[in-house]
């Protein structure tokens, strides 16, 4: 069974969504006792670095994350899922669950490509260089793009962990993945079959990276 | 580097298109859910849909629609019309709809836009903005007004000092339709969307015109839009959206090519 944490971050119904149409059953819930029974385990969440680990606090759910991680189980972060499993965010200047050593940064203002100021929030599709290969990204082709809507980035303090890259004006790590961990600021339940494809493979998949 | 979008515009009025839209095989389908199926299929990469319905029952058909919408495609999608308060906003969002875009209530109401975006964040709130041109005038120094009413009501609004002030009130995206250009499929008023598009930091969706791949070539250079809406061209399979793709793709222009 895989379970959605579900932290009042956004609407996770369209993750939900996804995985009912790859035929996945799962849970969306809060509770502790729940995860645990949990083949593997969603962090998803669209909001606020702030707001989210106010409440991620309150329900314990910071320090279980971090037990979850340790048993080998596989977790996968999606945008403010991803953001917030860093030591630090410096939207809200908030400190973090701590999962991975680094910060979510902000875009940097006045961002160039071709003569043009680029935009932030970087909402639309881009594509994820992939430094290796990775369970979760098989069968996706080389130039498939996926659906991003942030204002900040994941800035891993170990480039080793860096899984794919993303170019908005600047390089920025756009999947992160360590052992049981795979972390992507992108939207795969909203980019169409290749994120579906993710989706299916993160569910068949055991946590061992190879 | 981030692609322009292509964003088809589906009509719907009390659950069903309010024009029929070619289908394979040349049929002409009513169901708003199987268009965007048929247009995630094309390679949209987006899609917008119009709600023109006046009745609360049709809203409810709506909520329906949205909900079974986000059960058939897995990409982005907006809802406007109707729109007239966060209530309606909540229900849009949580029946599945990504964003939701808000025209002549924030033109009454400009509060409207910076409780979603407090709300919902602002990636979810996108004005519609209704455009005609005008004479230069001291109220309207920018040349192009603000309409609502399908164009009918001018409101003596300067539509960049709008633009400037939706994204300020926390608006995330700007959709953009040139009432002058909607309907001709004679090209998009490229000065309105690169004026707008130039002065405000917020992505513009540029509306109204679209008759041939060309003229969306232009918009998305010249016209410096981020996205561009179309109807018509696809309604009646002139073109997929694949072709369109195609011609911007050879063109030089970065799209998604793969979906």
């Amino acid at each position: 069974m895989i379970a959605i944490i579900d932290y009042k971050a956004g609407n996770l119904t369209s993750v939900a969504r996804a995985l009912q149409c790859i035929g996945e059953d799962f849970l969306i819930t809060d509770k502790i006792e729940k995860l645990e029974a949990a083949s593997h385990v969603i962090f998803p969440g669209v909001g606020a670095a702030g707001e989210a680990m106010v409440y991620l606090r309150r329900k314990k759910m910071d320090v279980w994350l971090q037990n979850w991680v340790a048993t080998g189980k596989p977790l996968l972060g999606i945008c403010l899922g991803t953001q917030i499993i860093f030591d630090y965010s410096e939207e809200n200047d908030t400190s973090c669950i701590g999962l991975v050593g680094g910060s979510t940064r902000r875009f940097p203002a006045g961002m160039q490509y071709g003569g043009r100021s680029l935009k932030i929030p970087h909402m639309g599709w881009n594509s994820v260089q992939l430094r290796r290969p990775h369970p979760v990204f098989q069968d996706i082709p080389a130039g498939a793009e996926f659906y991003f809507v942030h204002s900040y980035y994941p800035a891993p303090a170990d480039d080793s962990i860096v899984l794919g890259v993303t170019d908005y004006g600047i390089e920025f790590c756009s999947v992160l993945a360590e052992k049981n961990l795979v972390a992507m600021q992108f939207h795969p339940e909203k980019s169409g079959r290749p994120g579906l494809q993710i989706l299916r493979n993160f569910c068949n998949w055991r946590g061992d990276d190879i | 580097m981030i692609s322009k979008r292509i964003i088809p515009c589906l009509d719907v009025r009390a659950g069903k298109l309010t024009k029929g839209i070619k289908f394979k095989g040349n049929i002409d389908i009513g169901d708003p859910v199987e268009a965007a199926r048929e247009y995630y299929e094309q390679g949209a990469d987006e899609i917008v849909f119009y709600d023109i319905t006046a009745s609360s029952d049709g809203r409810d058909i709506m909520i329906d629609v949205v909900d079974r919408v986000a059960r058939t495609i897995f990409i982005p999608f907006s809802v406007g019309g109707g729109i007239r308060n966060l209530e309606d906003m909540r229900r849009v969002i949580m029946a599945g709809a990504e964003k939701v875009s808000v025209n002549s209530t924030a033109v009454a109401n400009p509060e409207i836009i910076a409780q979603g975006a407090q709300a919902f964040g602002s990636q979810c709130i996108v004005l519609g903005m209704d455009v005609k041109k005008v004479a230069v005038t001291d109220k309207i120094p920018s040349g192009y007004e603000i309409v609502i009413n399908g164009g009918r009501q001018y409101t003596g609004i300067d539509a960049l000092w709008w633009a400037r002030e939706a994204e300020k009130l926390g608006a995330g995206e700007i959709c953009l339709n040139s009432i002058d250009a909607d309907g001709t499929q004679d090209g998009y008023e490229l000065n309105l969307t690169a004026m707008i598009s130039e002065n405000v930091q917020i992505p513009v969706i540029a509306s109204g015109g679209a008759g041939k791949p060309e003229h969306l070539a232009e918009v998305l250079t010249t016209g410096k839009a981020d996205a561009a809406l179309i109807a018509s061209m696809v309604h009646y399979r002139t073109y997929t959206i694949a072709q369109i793709k195609q011609y911007l793709h050879e063109h030089g222009i970065k799209t998604r090519m793969l979906w």
